[in-house]
């Protein structure tokens, strides 16, 4: 909505003083938020912001590379597990994390061969076969999923006295903070470019110059790089993993999360994260409802708002920049 | 010798509710180009309401028949209500298929509020466990049953489809939808019945396996999976290539169970599933171009 007149402008993350100033106090309000708020409630922001590392990765993959994946799940327990076997092993925790992610992005590789032969429907089948295939073999290994009581995992223990949910909280603020600035940088660079060429048109796109092969694996791997990433900081944070966390249903929860969020868009995917947490929550007494609030929220999303709720957030932005002229 | 013939027939009755709910997601997506992710869970409500029916003691064939009409009417409410507003709005391909994504979601609540997440066990006319003895083949009611409607609803559906004049229409706008509107088949009314008959397939196969399953909300959501796997098999714009691929994973994984192991045999759909997709996409019978890039 703003006019961009250089490129150097266009690499800034944030073009307008006022703008610095609202995201400033926000990350000021986060910062200060353990101190302020009841115990439980540091706790689901605290997951809010692991999630939302998942859901931008699942963003790169389908908002702005145009692939479609249902096997979010799968990379999820692969991350997570890769994890929870190498803290067993004595793996130091950076090194640990960064290897789920690895080991993910792997598997994504592999899943993203068959994108470049197959396109929409035929590919989500295929991401869904991967995602439930994964969940079925760690159902049926107890070797890979630690056995009936599931994977132990030795939780950090926090500095200074610090109470273990503040700490938490602070830990994964940081590492979210760190994947949320790395994924601006990505689709502002000539990845990111390449990515939403590919979404928009990939005859031309291969035509430009774009490597398509590449660009389309690459994509596959970050995404699941990223949720691999969050299966690993989730069994940090729970201290525990078994295989019924990571069924078909997760993967549709990620979806629905970029989905109702906003496709393409950094910010909606943290709303989204938001939203596919906070419903549950708000709606504990009626568990089985979740899914039909889902449900209803994608119908209306996607005949009423087809950007989710970043597009309606833009959308009151523009309202009361412009007030009183509409 | 008679071990082998015993999985083939076994087989040949999973086989069979493979073929009826694959023939539900081919029907659907020659017609619209829609993967219908809520399939599954219209036969579960399905299934539901005909056991809420039992519950009031109604005879058995008018439940039946109130199920089937019952899934159909949600399907196509689902067409009138929801796909059509969205395809005045320029939805694209893939948010039409996440709007059934959303409708599945959505009946997959409802029937875990109102239908309770205890599996209970589903009565039903045909035993599951007298038996019939040909030779050295044993086969219960229920399978003979199973598999004696699936060849019936194959040879109607047959009927319906090539000889009739409300065939010839659904061929006309699976084929070219603009060209059949020209040539003034209401194209409309024609893919809501689609819509119909094809969850009026799910339902049935629901009420089919409901007996060997116990009834919970999730039961629908293997078999929907193992359906999908056979609509790709076979060619998911073929409705023969349905038939063939749900009676060949069927058998497959019968034999994979008797021969291999019990635990690889549900993975083995899936194995299928990307081994086709890879080697080739339109599936044994389909005719499709798929574009390469």
């Amino acid at each position: 909505m703003d006019l961009i007149e250089s490129y150097k402008e266009e690499l800034q993350l944030i073009r307008k003083t006022w703008t610095r100033i609202w995201v400033g106090a926000l990350l000021l309000c986060l910062l200060l938020l353990p101190w302020l708020a009841p115990e439980h409630i540091t706790y689901i922001v605290t997951i809010i912001f692991i999630y939302s590392i998942g859901v931008q990765g699942q963003n790169l993959l389908i908002g702005y590379t145009g692939q479609i994946s249902f096997g979010q799940a799968g990379f999820l327990a692969i991350g997570a597990f890769t994890f929870g076997h190498l803290n067993q092993f004595g793996v130091p925790w950076p090194l640990g994390l960064l290897l789920a992610g690895l080991a993910a992005g792997i598997f994504g590789i592999l899943v993203g061969f068959p994108s470049l032969r197959l396109k929409g429907p035929y590919l989500a089948i295929v991401t869904m076969g991967f995602g439930i295939a994964v969940y079925q073999i760690f159902v049926n290994s107890e070797m890979l999923s630690g056995g009936r009581m599931g994977l132990m995992i030795n939780q950090l223990s926090p500095p200074f006295d610090m109470p273990s949910v503040t700490f938490n909280y602070y830990f994964n603020f940081l590492i979210a903070l760190v994947f949320t600035l790395l994924s601006y940088n990505i689709i502002s660079s000539y990845m990111g470019r390449a990515f939403i060429a590919i979404r928009d048109n990939d005859i031309a796109a291969e035509v430009i110059g774009v490597n398509l092969t590449h660009y389309k694996l690459l994509s596959f791997a970050i995404s699941s790089f990223y949720t691999g990433i969050q299966g690993g900081l989730f069994g940090l944070l729970l201290g525990y993993l078994e295989p019924n966390m990571f069924t078909f249903m997760e993967s549709i929860t990620l979806f629905v999360a970029v989905i109702i969020g906003g496709l393409a868009s950094i910010e909606g995917s943290i709303m989204g994260a938001a939203f596919v947490i906070l419903v549950p929550q708000l709606f504990s007494e009626y568990k089985e409802m979740v899914p039909v609030v889902f449900g209803v929220t994608i119908l209306l999303v996607l005949i009423f708002e087809p950007l989710g709720l970043n597009g309606r957030w833009l959308k009151m932005r523009l309202y009361f920049r412009n007030w009183p002229f509409r | 010798m008679a071990n082998f013939l015993q999985y083939l027939v076994s087989g040949f009755s999973t086989g069979s509710i493979y073929a009826l709910v694959a023939l539900g997601l081919a029907l659907i997506y020659r017609s619209t180009r829609i993967l219908n992710f809520a399939h599954g869970d219209i036969s579960t409500a399905g299934t539901f309401f005909a056991f809420m029916l039992i519950g009031l003691e109604l005879p058995f064939a008018v439940t039946f028949v109130l199920a089937l009409l019952f899934g159909a009417g949600l399907a196509m409410a689902f067409y009138f209500c929801v796909l059509i507003p969205a395809q005045r709005r320029d939805a694209n391909q893939l948010s039409q298929i996440i709007l059934t994504l959303g409708l599945g979601l959505i009946l997959q609540g409802l029937v875990a509020y109102f239908g309770g997440t205890e599996p209970q066990s589903f009565p039903f006319p045909l035993s599951d466990t007298a038996t019939y003895t040909f030779g050295a083949v044993i086969i219960s009611h229920l399978s003979l049953g199973t598999i004696g409607v699936s060849l019936l609803v194959c040879v109607l559906l047959y009927i319906l489809v090539q000889k009739t004049r409300l065939g010839l229409a659904m061929r006309g706008t699976s084929e070219n939808l603009p060209a059949a509107q020209t040539m003034g088949i209401p194209t409309r009314q024609i893919l809501a019945l689609s819509w119909g008959l094809a969850a009026l397939l799910g339902v049935l196969a629901g009420i089919f396996l409901a007996p060997t399953f116990l009834l919970d909300p999730f039961f629908m959501l293997e078999p929907f999976l193992k359906g999908f796997a056979a609509a790709i098999l076979g060619g998911l714009n073929s409705l023969p290539g349905a038939i063939v691929g749900g009676i060949i994973l069927g058998v497959s994984e019968s034999l994979a169970g008797g021969y291999i192991s019990v635990a690889f045999k549900n993975t083995l759909a899936f194995l299928i599933i990307i081994l086709v997709l890879l080697v080739r996409p339109e599936g044994l019978l389909g005719k499709e171009f798929i574009e390469r890039v």
